[in-house]
Order: C-alpha cells, then structure tokens, then sequence
C-alpha cells in the first residue's frame, strides 16, 4: 500500500463519524430544532458501544448499544425542550455536561481494555480500482453507512412528502400546525435520529478508530459535527464535502506531527479548532458577497407549543 | 391522553425561588438514588458530598476559594444569557486571563515591585476581555455563530496554555515539571486568614457581585440587558442598538472570565500548570442558570455548586467514586431547574385524548 493510499484512508476514517453525527444533528435542525448536546450524546455512544461489546463480545450489540445510548439521551432532550418548551441551548449544554460525566463513570471500569476492530468489507471488483478501490471500497461497514447516510438524507428531505412536512417544521412551524400537522411528534422523532447518529458515530470512535475506551475521547468532535452542518448551509452533500475537508485537516495536522515539522506540536493540534473557525467565518463572508439571506432554517431554535 | 401547557394566571415573587429549591431537592433524589446503583450507602455519600465540606473552618474557605471563580464567571455570563448572546467559551476566556497575569508575574520574577500585583489583574482582565470578544465581533459583523466559535477557543486556549507551561515559560529549576516558576509574593494575592487559601480575590468577587447587582436593578444599561433578552423587538423600537450591546455583554463577561482566571493564578495556585482549570468556565454556566441569571442569585448558586466541587474531591479519596460524578449531578441539576422553570411558570393540564385546546 502506497503511503497516498494510507493518508487518504486515514482521511476517511477520520471523516467519518464527523459526517455521520453532522447529518443526524442536520435533520433535527431542518426540523427546527438546535441540539447542542452532540458532544454528549456522541461519548455516551462511544462508552456504552465499547462496554457492551467487551462484556458481550459482540460487535454488533455494541453498535446497537451505542446507538439505543445515544436515543436515550436525545429522548431526554425531547422530554425537555419539546415536552416543557425549556430553552434549547441551555438543555443542549446540560446534555452534553451530563453525557460526559455518565460515560466517564461508565467507562472507568473499562479503561485500557483493547479489543479487536471491526473488520473491513472488501467490496468484490470495486475494491480493485487503482488508488480509489482500496480507499473507498476496502473500508469497514461504517463508511458504507455514513455514505448510504448521505443518499438517504438527502433523497428524504427533498424527495419525500414527510421529508417536505419536517422541513415545514423547522422553517415555519405554526403553518405547519395549521395544516394539521403534529410538529412536536415531528420534531421528536427528528431529535431521535439525531441521537442514534450521533451515538453511532461514538460507536466508531471506540469500536474502530481507537478500539479502546478514554474519558473525553470525542474531543470536541461533537461540536465540530455542529460547525459542519452550519458550514454545510443545512445540504447533505454539503455535509459530506465539509466532514471530508475537516477529516482532511485533523489527518494533515497528525502526519505533520510525526514528520517532526518545526512547529510546536499544540499550535498542529489547534489547527482543527481554528480552522473550524475560519471555515465559519468564510462561509458568512461568502454568503454576505451572494446577497443571499440567512440559509437557516428560519424557525431553528424557537421553542414551539402549539396553544400558546 | 393529551398534555397541555397553561400558563399559570399569576406568579409570586415565591416561584422565583421554589424553581431552583426544588431543582436542588430533586437532583438530590436523583443523586441518592444513583449511589445506591452504585452500591454505595447513600447516606455517607450525601454526607460526604455535601456536609464534609461545610464541617470545619478550613473547609468553608475552601468552599469560598471554589466559589469565587464560578461567582465571578457566572455573573459576566448572566449578562450575556439575559440578552440571548451564547457565550459559552467562558473556560476559554477564564485561561487567557490566567495567561497573561501569569506572563507578568514570570516576565518580572526576580525583579518584581508591588505594582506586579495590579498589572496582572489588569492584564488577566483585559486578556480574556480581547478573548471573548473575537466571537462578539464575528458575530455582530458577519453573524458568525458565537456559540461554536467561543466554544472552538476553548480548545486553543487549553492548547495554547499546555504550549507555554512546556515550552518558554516551564520553571528552569522546575526539574523538567510542565509548569511556571512559583510566584513572587509580588505577584500573589493576599491571604484573608493564616491557615488557609482565602484571598482577596473573594472580596473583589463580593464587591462586583454588588456593582452588577445594582447595574441590572437601577440603571439603563440593565434595563436594556433584560429588555433585549424579553422583548427584542420592543427593545429594537426603543432605540437600543443589538451589535453594540452584544460587544458590551461578552467584553463584560470575557473580562470577568480572565480576572477570575489571574486571580485563580494569583491567589489560589500561585504559579500556572496544564490543568490548571478544573472547568470552572463551564460549570459556571449551570451556576448562571441555578442563580436564575441574578448576580445575588449567582453568589448563591456558585457556593452551593463549590459544595459539591469539594464534595466530589472527597469522594474521589473517602468513596473511590470517578470525579466524572460531578459532572453528572451537575448535569442533572441543570435539567432539573430547566424543568421546573417551565413547570412554574405554567401549569400541565391533562385532558382527553385529541381535545381541542
């Protein structure tokens, strides 16, 4: 394997779990509703993913382990912002306080346990293809999932009447109530998938990635799956583009590293964080240039209850 | 079945208070209940977590010196939550500060005066004032969101902090630690009492608890923070200008942050290390909300949170409980008053399944 080969596939694996949490948090937003709480939810995934696969040495229960946490929690936020129309950002915060204390105390007993990855699925003919082949069709089942993610989001949102009803949720909820539909059941089970994203894309930071378990292992990947969709303009593809840019960088930044590049290896490790904050920033300024007005959904964030 | 939201006819000044009474009992419910999971006896760990810390004088000033940095934060952050400005980077801006009154106190180690100390408060504030006002200035001029970008700057600060404490700045004699010289008595904060850490940064915290206090209650900046926050357009009618008071709220709250941050430095570590913080900026968010975003409100939130900041330390050591239990009572707590927010100020109403309400 050739070394443009081997950065690439890191790209991938790093792309990956940013892309999968940034298009759950994606539909809830399009539903009208801010989940700040990926961080939370994404490390409970990663803890009770690698806890129930080391106790049931089951890949595949820890998946779905990852996947219920990462629900569980959503639900909570749900039974909040939803049930009690509380303020989404001070809930979102809560979530995520809480996520990373309860998968601290359920990972401790876990700690410095390794276990094997999950394997890679080698697509027959595909994976022959020169350069592309090995870095696109050799993977494991979660970069499968998080493209068949992309196709599925985007053919839902535009190319389906429940996908058009979601978005009337989040762009103008009163109408939709109007036209007689449940905006709260909607955006609940909005705010589910965005929870079984964001806890499968724990589960690959703990199952496949670094197939252990540390405090705090998401490193803020939570948030930057946040940056993404806002980087994104609220578009699937979009997404896909910006996970694989930041992917991209976090890879750059680690390989400059260990090539020993005559910088301090902190200012390398900030790059991710300040290119998340240049990539914020560039968007807007290249909206501002388009004259096109705010690309969000206009009612993101916005408590609804429909008697008040 | 079908459950409605109603608000409550009328509010007495009592259902500002029950809210967070009732937020503190449940989590305390919550947290009796997940100690017995834990197999622990609950009650030695109620015990440990919240009457061990209050139970001698060492202990109090211990919980002072815990407070005075949530109370500090809290109440720069009040400001920005009234008038719906996310900052959230507050550990961020609180790191900064802590930086650059630290840079002073090691740049003049050796050949310091008594006019060290007030420089690096001014230092320390005005640090994590240019430090909260990076996201301020994105998102008056180009509406960048505030909420990620304080956040991100967190991460550069904690980097930026790991970088100075190994590199230029790491104690020669330091045996090759990570941290700074250990500071000149010129560069720390007097002591209130022999025996203990208390220091005269709880009483420029108790002094700008009432400044706040007074500016929110009795003068227009305040009222414009709280009429921004409860009708922005109301306030837009009346004049007041949203871009100039968002640069003001998180100027205030960044420089809050960052005197916190050097009065941590200088009065409670006295010298800087890689973990120095132990989330003081986030914590301070929950205490924000548990003082119901009321400077007097957070002064007393932020000794109850400190509680049980040293309550989980004991814990650590008397219980082998993971400190990662704080955070979770901490999170909890925030749902909780979250919840009865809402639940106090309007009432459920059930009613037949399918009801027109």
């Amino acid at each position: 394997m050739t070394l443009t080969v081997a950065i690439l596939l890191t790209i991938v694996t790093a792309a990956t779990p940013l892309l999968i949490a940034a298009l759950g948090e994606l539909v809830v937003e399009r539903s009208g509703v801010l989940n700040l709480g990926v961080e939370g939810m994404m490390i409970m995934g990663a803890a009770a993913g690698v806890v129930v696969a080391i106790v049931t040495g089951s890949s595949i229960l820890g998946v779905l382990a990852a996947i219920g946490a990462g629900m569980a929690l959503s639900a909570l936020f749900a039974l909040l912002t939803l049930g009690l129309s509380v303020n989404q950002y001070a809930a979102g915060l809560a979530l995520t306080i809480f996520g990373l204390g309860l998968s601290g105390l359920i990972g401790a007993p876990f700690v410095g346990l390794q276990r094997d990855g999950i394997a890679r699925i080698e697509i027959p003919l595909l994976s022959e293809i020169p350069l592309i082949g090995p870095v696109l069709f050799r993977q494991d089942p979660f970069v499968y999932a998080s493209f068949a993610l992309v196709a599925g989001v985007a053919w839902f949102l535009w190319r389906t009447k429940a996908g058009l009803i979601l978005r009337a949720c989040g762009e103008n909820p009163t109408s939709a109530h109007a036209l007689g539909y449940n905006v709260l059941r909607i955006r609940l089970y909005a705010v589910l998938f965005g929870g079984a994203c964001a806890g499968l894309a724990g589960a690959y930071l703990s199952l496949v990635l670094t197939p252990f378990w540390t405090a705090g292992m998401t490193a803020g990947r939570g948030w930057i799956a946040l940056a993404i969709v806002v980087f994104a303009s609220w578009m699937p593809m979009r997404a896909m583009l910006g996970a694989y840019l930041f992917g991209g960088f976090i890879i750059l930044q680690l390989h400059a590293q260990s090539f020993g590049v005559a910088v301090p290896s902190q200012f390398l490790a900030a790059l991710p964080y300040l290119i998340t904050i240049a990539a914020l920033t560039l968007i807007m300024v290249l909206r501002r240039g388009t004259g096109a007005g705010s690309v969000a959904p206009a009612g993101l964030g916005q408590p609804f209850t429909p008697d008040r | 079945m079908r459950v409605t939201l109603e608000r409550r006819a009328e509010m007495g000044a009592w259902g500002l208070i029950l809210a967070p009474l009732l937020a503190v009992v449940l989590t305390l419910v919550s947290a009796t209940v997940i100690f017995w999971l834990l197999g622990q006896d609950p009650w030695r760990a109620l015990n440990v977590y919240f009457l061990v810390p209050i139970s001698d004088a060492w202990g109090l000033q211990e919980v002072a010196v815990k407070a005075t940095p949530l109370v500090l934060i809290s109440v720069g952050l009040a400001l920005c939550f009234r008038s719906n400005n996310w900052n959230i980077g507050a550990e961020g801006q609180f790191l900064i500060g802590a930086i650059c009154g630290s840079g002073v106190a090691v740049w003049t180690h050796g050949w310091g005066g008594p006019w060290v100390l007030p420089l690096m408060l001014v230092a320390g504030a005005l640090g994590g004032m240019a430090y909260a006002l990076i996201p301020a200035v994105l998102k008056v001029k180009l509406k960048v969101n505030e909420i990620l970008v304080s956040l991100m700057l967190v991460y550069v600060a904690e980097l930026l902090l790991d970088y100075l404490v190994r590199g230029p700045w790491r104690d020669p004699m330091g045996f090759n630690m990570p941290q700074t010289v250990t500071f000149a008595r010129d560069a720390t904060l007097p002591l209130l009492f022999d025996g203990g850490r208390m220091n005269l940064g709880t009483v420029i915290t108790l002094a700008v608890v009432v400044v706040a206090a007074v500016v929110m209650a009795r003068t227009l900046k305040g009222f414009e923070i709280r009429l921004v926050g409860e009708a922005p357009r109301a306030a837009r009618f009346a004049g007041f200008s949203d871009a100039r008071l968002t640069l003001t709220v998180f100027a205030v709250s960044g420089a809050l942050a960052g005197l916190a941050g050097v009065m941590e430095a200088a009065g409670t570590v006295r010298q800087l290390l890689p973990g120095f913080s132990p989330g003081y900026g986030f914590t301070a968010i929950i205490v924000a909300f548990l003082g119901r975003l009321n400077p007097v409100g957070c002064l007393i939130a932020g000794v109850f949170i400190a509680i049980t900041f040293i309550g989980g330390e004991n814990a650590q050591i008397l219980l082998r409980l993971p400190r990662d239990m704080t955070l979770v009572f901490q999170g909890l707590l925030l749902f909780f008053i979250l919840a009865c927010d809402t639940l106090i100020l309007y009432r459920l109403r059930f009613g037949p399944r399918g009801a027109v309400a």
